[in-house]
């Protein structure tokens, strides 16, 4: 690298001014919004549907360079949003999901490159999904939104990238679930993605990983308030969103985050209650996210997201892994956790298996962490700098190629 | 980008290894550290090469030099790794670190058409004096750190190697014999080697299955 590239120093916090201002900071951010496949030309869903009209919202940091070729595409996992980094306004307090990794100096340097974070279809924050008006009815889709998967949501995802004029993206880049969008869009479209960064992901979920979500959802379905997912104008089905946030939430720890963010700590008592209150830490941190998850989730698009994820099976689709992978064209950097159970790191040595047999250019990154499959959230510093070397000599040699 | 440069930072036994490489060939480099050879091999020989390395700090190191590394242990064998699918596979300097030495060069050479070894030699005429008059493991040649912080190490001569090729069905192709020092120890290191070379580097490959080998299939 030469000495005139922006370098990965983060910038010294400043106390006197608010987080939004923040040298580090992406600042004030406004969500926008992408509407495409008007009727007639709704766009086909795996599932032999038509969806449309479809309206993705999305986010965008930092300027797309003349080359064009510095464009991030960031997908979010199962409860994220278009929300990726810095404040919607300047009273705003909460950060969006992966702050941490998006401003300027950070990992995905606003000052350098061009990120793009959309909401997936059959979200609820802001893209089209069973919460939405479906124009042709003037009601709520429901349970009347067809069934996407992660190629579906893809298949969107790369209308908005066409519409912000990006030909190659410079990467995709996602954990968990936005780790399989970025591996069907290597997949789906080699000729243009130019790197591929899936995080504590995996090529096919896996029966346990089905079992989690068939029971969130069972909990979703079961509750009185659920009214076959017509409950738009009464009571939401609130417990049963937070028995499977909670679930969720224990998949994504490890016995031993656990162990050290709780023990067996008792929450704001000496002794047992010798009732069912909450007596521990670990009970009370559970029923605290499954009530927040209830503000801000629709349990439909719990129900459809998780179901794109089961459904999410490259081997199936393709014949194999290894014949899922044989058109890609992109170098990888496949980044795992050691102590994550939900993905762990044998099903991203599938991906690399596949990668290799048909001799891509890929990286693998095992990282030793505690923290399970939050790790993709949390181990800042260490997927900070893997990725902002990965990231600079990869656009460089996409300006190299732009120049012959 | 000096090509200059990056020859002079590279250890010894690793610019003759790279020296043995054919250019424009397939070579993956079993525990590659911090990828100097992949890198050099990458600029100058115009090679595809592909790296093990089982510390992750080590693997984020070759990811900055934009090379193709996979973590992993080499004890845990190469079984994700087709026949024949390389043209070299290297290991240097590492063959008497690795739980089963043996299985090691086997899965290089069902893997690489090839394989390129370099082993320190624990018959270097400095370790036989300071053993003999001392009567503690001397601390010379290849062996610079003391035997209670190295993880495991196999001790062998290179004439324990060369049996060891002899008795398993593996060609030496060609040899390179290092030691330190002038002319004088250079020449005593080609003339005998199992006394005078620090290390040997041996290309190697399976007798009666190389194509074009002189069984002819």
């Amino acid at each position: 690298m030469s000495g005139d590239e922006p370098q990965m120093t983060q910038a010294k916090e400043r106390p006197d001014l608010p987080p939004c201002e923040q040298p580090d900071s992406a600042g004030i951010v406004r969500t926008k919004f992408f509407t495409f496949a008007e009727p007639p030309n709704e766009m086909p869903l795996d599932s032999g549907a038509r969806l449309g009209p479809i309206t993705l919202a999305y986010e965008t940091y930092g300027q797309l360079d003349a080359r064009r070729r510095n464009a991030v595409l960031i997908c979010h996992a199962l409860s994220g949003d278009a929300h990726v980094a810095g404040y919607h306004s300047p009273e705003d307090r909460k950060p969006g999901w992966w702050d941490g990794m998006v401003g300027p100096g950070k990992a995905f340097d606003t000052r350098r490159y061009f990120v793009v974070c959309p909401n997936c279809i059959g979200g609820c924050k802001g893209s089209t999904g069973p919460a939405s008006v479906n124009p042709a009815t003037g009601r709520r889709y429901g349970r009347g939104f067809p069934v996407v998967t992660m190629a579906d949501m893809v298949r969107a995802q790369k209308a908005l990238i066409d519409h912000l004029g990006i030909k190659t993206l410079l990467t995709a880049v996602g954990g968990s679930m936005g780790g399989m969008q970025v591996l069907e869009w290597a997949i789906a479209y080699p000729e243009s993605i130019w790197t591929a960064i899936p995080i504590a992901t995996t090529p096919r979920l896996t029966a346990q990983g089905i079992a989690f979500n068939v029971v969130g959802r069972q909990a979703i379905l079961d509750d009185p308030n659920y009214r076959d997912g017509d409950y738009y104008e009464h009571e939401p089905p609130a417990r049963g969103l937070a028995i499977a946030r909670m679930l969720g939430h224990i998949t994504y720890l490890s016995d031993e985050s656990m162990h050290q963010k709780f023990g067996r700590q008792l929450r704001d008592k000496d002794d047992y209650s010798y009732e069912f209150d909450v007596d521990f830490e670990v009970e009370s941190y559970l029923k605290y996210q499954g009530q927040s998850f209830v503000e801000r989730f629709d349990a439909n698009s719990y129900l459809y997201i998780t179901r794109a994820m089961d459904y999410f099976d490259l081997a199936a689709k393709y014949g194999s892994v290894e014949a899922a992978f044989r058109s890609v064209l992109a170098r990888f950097l496949v980044i795992a956790f050691s102590s994550d159970w939900l993905y762990p790191p044998y099903q991203s040595k599938q991906i690399v298996s596949a990668l290799r047999a048909n001799r891509a250019h890929f990286a693998y990154y095992e990282i030793p962490s505690n923290y399970g499959h939050d790790a993709f959230l949390l181990e800042r510093e260490r997927i900070s700098r893997v990725i902002s070397d990965f990231l600079a000599l990869n656009y460089a040699r996409a300006l190299d190629e732009e120049k012959r | 980008m000096s090509p200059a440069a990056n020859h002079a930072r590279l250890r010894p036994d690793l610019l003759e290894i790279a020296a043995l490489v054919e250019p424009g060939t397939r070579v993956l480099d079993l525990g590659c550290g911090e990828g100097e050879l992949m890198a050099h091999l990458e600029r100058s020989r115009a090679v595809a090469a592909r790296g093990i390395e089982v510390k992750p700090e080590r693997v984020v190191d070759c990811v900055a030099r934009g090379l193709a590394v996979c973590q992993g242990n080499i004890d845990d064998g190469l079984q994700d790794y087709e026949d024949n699918s390389f043209d070299y596979v290297v290991l240097s300097l590492t063959l008497h670190l690795v739980s089963r030495p043996g299985l090691v060069v086997q899965e290089m050479l069902r893997v690489g058409r090839r394989g390129i070894v370099s082993i320190p030699n624990f018959g270097y005429w400095r370790i036989r004096l300071g053993l003999l008059t001392r009567g503690r493991v001397p601390r010379a040649g290849c062996f610079k750190e003391p035997w209670y912080t190295t993880p495991r190490g196999h001790v062998m001569t290179l004439n324990d190697f060369r049996d060891f090729c002899r008795g398993n069905a593996i060609r030496i192709e060609r040899q390179r014999f290092v030691a330190s020092g002038g002319p004088l120890s250079r020449a005593l290191a080609s003339a005998i080697p199992n006394t005078f070379a620090q290390l040997g580097i041996y290309v190697v490959s399976r007798r009666h299955q190389v194509p074009g080998a002189e069984e002819g299939g």
